[in-house]
Parts: structure tokens; C-alpha cells; sequence
């Protein structure tokens, strides 16, 4: 996780497109300028970026859903709830499936665990839109691949 | 039309936070409830979930923004729930 970059996730485990399911791994870096300010002497994950973390994890499954021909951008969160703290060090995994893919828009949901033991999920919504540039898709690809998604067979 | 009308009007009201009076089949979604893209989107969800179908926002909206359609023949609310029959009729031809 590079928190400063908004890369939340570590690493695609599993992606499963017929079954639209996917599962990300991360760990929460134990430094972070993040940290210091949340809180001093107490550091914590905040929730605002658990968010991402499970809108990066399904926003994956959904490019692939697309075979990355067009982008997921998140529109909408419900749901969300954080259901225990976490902290710095912290190994977490995320499980996200699509609901629902519509006309320009899919609606996900994802659970993140600690251990087993859920410590956060949600709803989202994504509006899927075109890439602004195609280096811009590219930057994506090559994000992917940093992932281990399987891009060659995945792009359309 | 009236039972899909009725089950977008409960749609919309509950999604959209509208008393279930205000919306009347000659209601433009847009224009007159003042449903934004986003909450569209929620009421959109809701619709492809209740009848099994998906509504082809983005065709609507290439063909408004070519000219070729206006925005009440899509988004009037008798005209969506019409829509939403031929939807539902085409699924099951």
C-alpha cells in the first residue's frame, strides 16, 4: 500500500470475470505522513481510505468486466461501515463482486477483513466512461500488471 | 403502462427522497423532479433490479445529444414506463 499515491492495494489474488468476484490483499504501512496527523500519538487507517481500498479492489473487477476497454469512476458509496479500528501494520484482504452492470454505470460491493474478521464493507457505484488519453490507459494497464491481473488475456 | 408506472413512481420515491404525490406520469425526471445524473443512476439500479432488464442509458443519451431524441421522450415518466414495457416485452420475444 503507498498510501501517499493512492495505490491501497498490494496485489490481486483472485479474479474470477464469469463470477465477478475479485479479492485484493494489502498491508497498511507502519509509517505514513498520513499517520501523523491521524491521529498524533494514535495512529489509524482512516476509514475515507478503506473506501478506496474496496473501490480500487471492485473498480479492478469492473475494468476487467470491460476488458479494460473503458473506466470505472467512482460515483457513490452506501453502506459504508467500519466496523473495528485499523492500524498501522495491519494485513488486510478485500472481496468485491459487481451486482449490477448497467448502461454506463456498475454497481459493486466489497467486504475488507482483518484476519477473517470484517472490519469494513460497502456498496459503490461506479459511473464506467471513457479513458481520458490513451496513455492514460496505458498507465492503467501497467498498474494492473504491478497488480498481477492477468492484462494480455483480459483486454478487449 | 399504469403498474409500471406505478412501480417507477415508488422507485423514484423512495430512491429520491419525492413524496410519492408529486410524481405523475406527465413528470420529466429531470426538469420537473429534479433527479440528478447521480440519484438517476440509483433510480436506473433500481429499475434494471425490479424488471429484470436494462435500461439503455447510454444510447438515450447519444441519441438526445444528437439531436435525434429529446429528453421527454426517455425521461416524461409515461414515456420511461413505456420504454420499460418494450424493454420487458423484448426480453421475453
Amino acid at each position: 500500500m503507498r498510501l501517499e499515491y493512492f495505490q491501497m492495494l498490494d496485489r490481486i489474488v483472485a479474479l474470477d470475470v464469469a463470477g465477478r468476484a475479485v479479492r485484493s490483499v494489502c498491508s497498511v504501512p507502519r509509517e505514513s505522513t498520513v499517520f501523523e496527523g491521524h491521529f498524533p500519538s494514535y495512529p489509524l487507517m482512516p476509514g475515507v481510505l478503506l473506501i478506496e481500498c474496496m473501490a480500487q479492489t471492485t473498480g479492478w473487477l469492473a475494468s476487467a468486466l470491460c476488458g479494460f476497454a473503458r473506466m470505472p469512476i467512482m460515483a457513490g458509496v452506501k453502506e459504508g461501515k467500519f466496523r473495528t479500528l485499523v492500524f498501522p501494520g495491519d494485513e488486510l484482504e478485500f472481496e468485491g463482486t459487481i451486482l449490477h452492470e448497467g448502461s454506463g454505470y456498475s454497481v459493486g460491493e466489497c467486504t475488507g477483513r482483518r484476519k477473517g474478521a470484517v472490519v469494513c464493507d460497502a456498496q459503490i457505484t461506479f459511473r464506467i466512461m471513457p479513458y481520458p488519453s490513451p496513455d492514460f490507459r496505458q498507465a492503467m494497464l501497467q498498474w494492473a500488471e504491478r497488480l498481477q491481473l492477468p492484462v494480455k488475456e483480459l483486454v478487449k | 403502462m399504469s403498474s409500471t408506472f406505478d412501480k417507477v413512481a415508488e422507485i423514484i420515491a423512495e430512491t429520491c427522497d419525492i413524496p410519492r404525490e408529486n410524481i405523475k406520469p406527465e413528470s420529466h425526471a429531470i426538469n420537473d423532479l429534479e433527479i440528478d445524473s447521480l440519484d438517476f443512476l440509483d433510480v436506473a439500479f433500481a429499475i434494471d433490479k425490479a424488471f429484470g432488464i436494462k435500461l439503455p442509458l447510454e444510447q438515450w443519451t447519444q441519441e438526445v445529444n444528437d439531436g435525434k431524441a429529446t429528453t421527454d421522450q426517455y425521461f416524461v415518466l409515461k414515456n420511461l414506463s413505456d420504454r420499460i414495457d418494450e424493454l420487458i416485452a423484448a426480453k421475453g420475444a
